[in-house]
């Protein structure tokens, strides 16, 4: 068996030694270095564009949108994002121009000659300044986009309320910051357009090329090289750099690579959504919530862009693990002039994750009641019913994940001894300003796209065989990392009862590979893995009923690499894969994902089954706060999350902890610092992100809760871990010193103003 | 200028502008495409070599400063075929996942065993600070050095 194993991952050879092949490590002959020439503004109208007439421009390559062959806009949900602007501009950073040249120097020189003069208009930089609505940039309210979900009857719920809880929480942006910048190359050949580089998903890209330059599906090709991480950041913004690359190899005929630096990519690219999440809460006396009314608001930015899907999954998850009988849930997502925000690992739900937990860290305290107790109180159990009203069937590792964390980190013993501990300090008053701390956090996240998502994706996934009996995965989804190529590699190995080591996957290139859907949503081993897995299963049932016939054999078994019928060993799969081949040409099938039965979704009312299952994680924080500095130390942090199954228990782990670490960015490290719509701390030195210094002691626990139409009972693991930390560390924060915080990050201004209010 | 230096235990003499990043004469002269680049001012660590012994970000070196020199990349780690105990280490504990940082990791990480035998998990720590990974929450690598450092 692969599954649970801990095998050397595929890619590991070759990242290790240098020679992975990342788009930036390309040298092809002839290519052109490209650069983006972008609006200085954050609105306004493009008055004049200046080319120096003394500058030599026969040696550099222009394109405008007036290049475009096709429709000015990249594909997504709608069609408002244009690849170039025309004569409006609506963000910073938002591209104007293009020029390539021989030489990164020479493309740089060029572009100090290029003179842009602009009209300008009144930007809205905030949430609260686009809901004013003093200025209307989309529709006729600002409002990109609007979810009501609804259950029960709040008014009444209310009414059975001993107590009403209210509290408003802020969420700010993050940077992805993967490691590799973004970066394409693209080749033109003939009427056909290949492009390849840095990617989450090659079909987005395939079909904003396709639609930009009225390409067919055979004359677009694009291919995924190998990706220094993604995180969400290159879901979509791929598609523009492919787009602005493609553009300039269409007017050179000559391949063009476009590599941003660090600065144009932090400073261009989609963030996490900021945003504005109110809670107002009935609550009984016993700790029991009997009404529950969500406010959200997000910040889109200027183009809708994966807007509505990140608003979607925000308000489906923003009630958190936790069963309320009368719910109103009211989510708006609203246009600003800042560069589009996008999906970053958790996709909406960090953000009202934040919020849900640090409510109930507001109930707990204004009812009296124990943190711990109240989420026990709340929790939702297996036959509970959530807030879209789902009613969950499966696989519910609630309870357990809630009770390891705690068990395992001795919260309640630590938590009483710290309490303790703070308070001789304080009584003594003491020289030592060290305030410790411990608090928890319990979330979920559901697997796959939200709703009938993935029943109208149908991903796509094959499996072949060649003569060797080497099996190939063929599927669009994308090694980022996270580990895609080895864990399907298990799946199919031990589905064919082949060995680990004989399976590989085909690179993603969607002129041989279908399309898989895009690899986000915790969604690749769950909903992909277990289209392989089928694949796989109908690969070999075509090479069982070929060897039943050949031997006439009634009943053919396939295991460990050999066929068998009565007991008795007939041939290899090698060898009847190899006269399956000769005979028939090929050995390949694919399947299509289909929905677990009795899974319903009402898009209409945005009710009903909102994911077909959920991941569950509990978490334990424990920090020390400097009373002079306000600075926060995290020293330990215990997670548990319920995954269904570890197909790679080490990569499940690596997920759940650099997972848990980017949320304690998120917590207490990272804020993008912004003027005028700008963002103007765009480097490694000033946008701070953890280092091996900033990471706490971490103890991981899996919960293997199976989840029966999952590849071998997996669910989703990657965006889990992203929701944990910031109300984890916040809950702690406010064990350790009193100050309650409703706004990350908890930086020492922060804090130091949460204390004076407190 | 014409510049002589070793890398990896191979003479080499390259022709290039004095001021040019090391970064990129290893990369665009030399082809040793294995050292990154992540953020071009010295912050992240992707494009680590090590120069006479010391970790060194090669984004911030000028050529004209390498004349002379023993360099090792991450090309050179591994020797006939045979990996390094780090490389080892970081494939079997999940050291590397992108795998953008890891070069550079590899480099700090050798440059501390180089040095320091057996060091605690602290000295692990404070070797990568300058080396950011944003996959992996650091756990696994520096399980990874301390397995390879048992190892030797």
């Amino acid at each position: 068996m692969a599954v649970g194993q801990n095998v050397y991952r595929k890619d590991g050879h070759e990242k290790l030694t240098g020679a992975a092949r990342y788009v930036d490590d390309a040298a092809l002959d002839r290519m052109l270095v490209g650069k983006t020439i972008r609006s200085h503004i954050a609105r306004g109208r493009i008055k004049a564009i200046t080319f120096d007439p003394a500058y030599d421009w026969s040696r550099v390559i222009r394109a405008d949108y007036r290049d475009i062959p096709g429709k000015n806009y990249v594909a997504l949900i709608e069609n408002d994002q244009p690849l170039l602007a025309e004569s409006e501009v609506r963000h910073c950073e938002e591209p104007i121009l293009l020029i390539a040249a021989e030489s990164k120097l020479l493309v740089e020189e060029a572009a100090r000659h290029i003179h842009i003069s602009y009209e300008e208009l009144s930007p809205l930089l905030t949430i609260e300044e686009s809901l004013a609505c003093a200025e209307i940039i989309y529709g006729t309210d600002n409002i990109i986009k609007r979810f009501l979900i609804g259950r029960g009857d709040i008014d009444e719920g209310f009414e059975q309320a001993d107590r009403i809880i209210e509290g408003e929480y802020r969420v700010p942006h993050q940077e992805q910051l993967y490691i590799e910048p973004q970066g394409m190359i693209a080749i033109p050949r003939g009427e056909a357009m290949t492009v390849m580089g840095s990617m989450q998903c090659p079909y987005y890209v395939h079909k904003a090329i396709k639609q930009l330059f009225n390409l067919s599906d055979e004359q677009a090709i694009v291919i995924q090289t190998t990706t220094g991480g993604g995180f969400g950041g290159k879901e979509d913004y791929p598609s523009v750099i492919a787009a602005h690359a493609a553009l300039l190899a269409y007017k050179a005929r000559r391949p063009v690579k476009l590599i941003y630096d660090r600065a144009e990519d932090i400073a261009a690219t989609p963030k996490r959504h900021p945003g504005i999440i109110r809670h107002r809460t009935g609550v009984r006396r016993d700790g029991r919530m009997v009404a529950s009314e969500i406010d959200i608001v997000f910040d889109g930015g200027a183009y809708v862009t994966l807007t509505p899907v990140v608003l979607s999954r925000g308000a489906i998850h923003s009630l958190g693990p936790y069963r309320c009988d009368n719910v109103r849930i009211h989510a708006r997502a609203v246009a600003t002039n800042t560069p589009p925000n996008g999906a970053f690992r958790g996709f909406g739900a960090p953000q009202v994750a934040f919020a849900y937990e640090m409510h109930m860290e507001k109930i707990a305290a204004e009812m009296g009641i124990d943190p711990l107790e109240l989420r026990r109180i709340n929790m939702l159990r297996e036959g509970d019913i959530t807030a879209t009203g789902q009613q969950l069937k499966w696989s519910v590792g609630a309870e357990e994940v809630l009770s390891e964390a705690v068990e395992r980190s001795a919260y309640r013993e630590k938590r009483r001894s710290i309490s303790e501990a703070n308070r001789a300090v304080q009584a003594a008053g003491a020289e030592d300003n060290k305030r410790r701390g411990i608090g928890l956090s319990f979330f979920l996240h559901g697997a796959g796209f939200t709703g009938s998502g993935e029943s109208k994706m149908k991903a796509r996934a094959g499996v072949e065989i060649n003569a060797e009996g080497r099996p190939r995965i063929l599927s669009g989804s994308t090694e980022i990392g996270q580990g895609t190529r080895t864990i399907f590699c298990q799946i199919v190995a031990d589905e064919l009862g082949a060995s680990f080591a004989d399976v590989d996957m085909e690179e993603p290139d969607t002129s041989r590979v279908p399309d898989s859907g895009p690899t986000v949503a915790s969604r690749t081993c769950m909903i992909v893995g277990r289209v392989v897995q089928l694949a796989a299963r109908e690969v070999k049932e075509k090479l069982k009923r070929f060897v039943a016939e050949r031997y006439a054999a009634p009943e053919v078994e396939l295991i460990e690499g050999n066929f068998v019928a009565g007991g008795k060993r007939l041939a290899a799969l090698s060898e009847m894969a190899r006269e399956y081949i000769a005979q028939f040409g090929e050995l390949r099938a694919y399947a299509e994902y289909a929905s677990p039965p009795d899974i319903e979704w009402d898009e209409e009312n945005y009710s009903g089954d909102a994911y077909p299952v959920y991941s569950w994680g509990a978490e334990v924080a424990e920090v020390e706060v400097d009373m002079d500095t306000y600075e926060v130390r995290v020293h330990k942090i215990t997670v548990a999350q319920d995954i269904g199954r570890a197909i790679h228990p080490i990569l499940a782990e690596g997920q759940i902890e650099g997972g848990t670490l980017q949320a304690v960015g998120y917590g207490l490290l990272e804020e993008l610092v912004w003027d005028r719509g700008r963002i103007i701390n765009n480097r490694l030195t000033n946008y701070i992100i953890p280092t091996s210094l900033d990471t706490p002691e971490m103890e991981t626990i899996i919960v293997e809760k199976q989840y029966p139409h999952g590849p071998f009972g997996a669910k989703g693991v990657g965006e889990l871990p992203m929701n944990g930390a910031a109300p984890a560390i916040a809950a702690a924060v406010l064990h350790a010193t009193g100050a309650f915080i409703n706004e990350i990050p908890v930086t020492p201004e922060r804090l130091q103003s949460a204390l004076e209010d407190s | 200028m014409i510049i002589q230096f070793y890398v990896n235990g191979a003479k080499r003499q390259v022709d290039a502008p004095p001021m040019k990043r090391l970064l990129d004469l290893l990369r665009e002269d030399l082809r040793l495409t294995g050292t990154k680049e992540g953020c071009g001012e010295g912050e992240c660590g992707a494009c680590s070599v090590i120069v006479d012994g010391e970790v060194i970000n090669s984004c911030l070196v000028p050529a004209c400063q390498i004349e002379g020199t023993e360099m090792i990349t991450v090309e050179g780690l591994a020797k006939d075929g045979r990996l390094d105990p780090l490389q080892q280490a970081f494939l079997e504990c999940g050291g590397a996942q992108c795998g953008i940082c890891t070069p550079g990791m590899l480099i700090a990480a050798r440059a501390l065993l180089d040095t320091c035998a057996r060091p605690t998990r602290d000295q692990i720590k404070e070797a990568i600070a300058g080396n950011l990974c944003r996959c992996t929450g650091y756990v696994k690598i520096i399980d990874a050095i301390e397995q390879a450092a048992r190892a030797a």
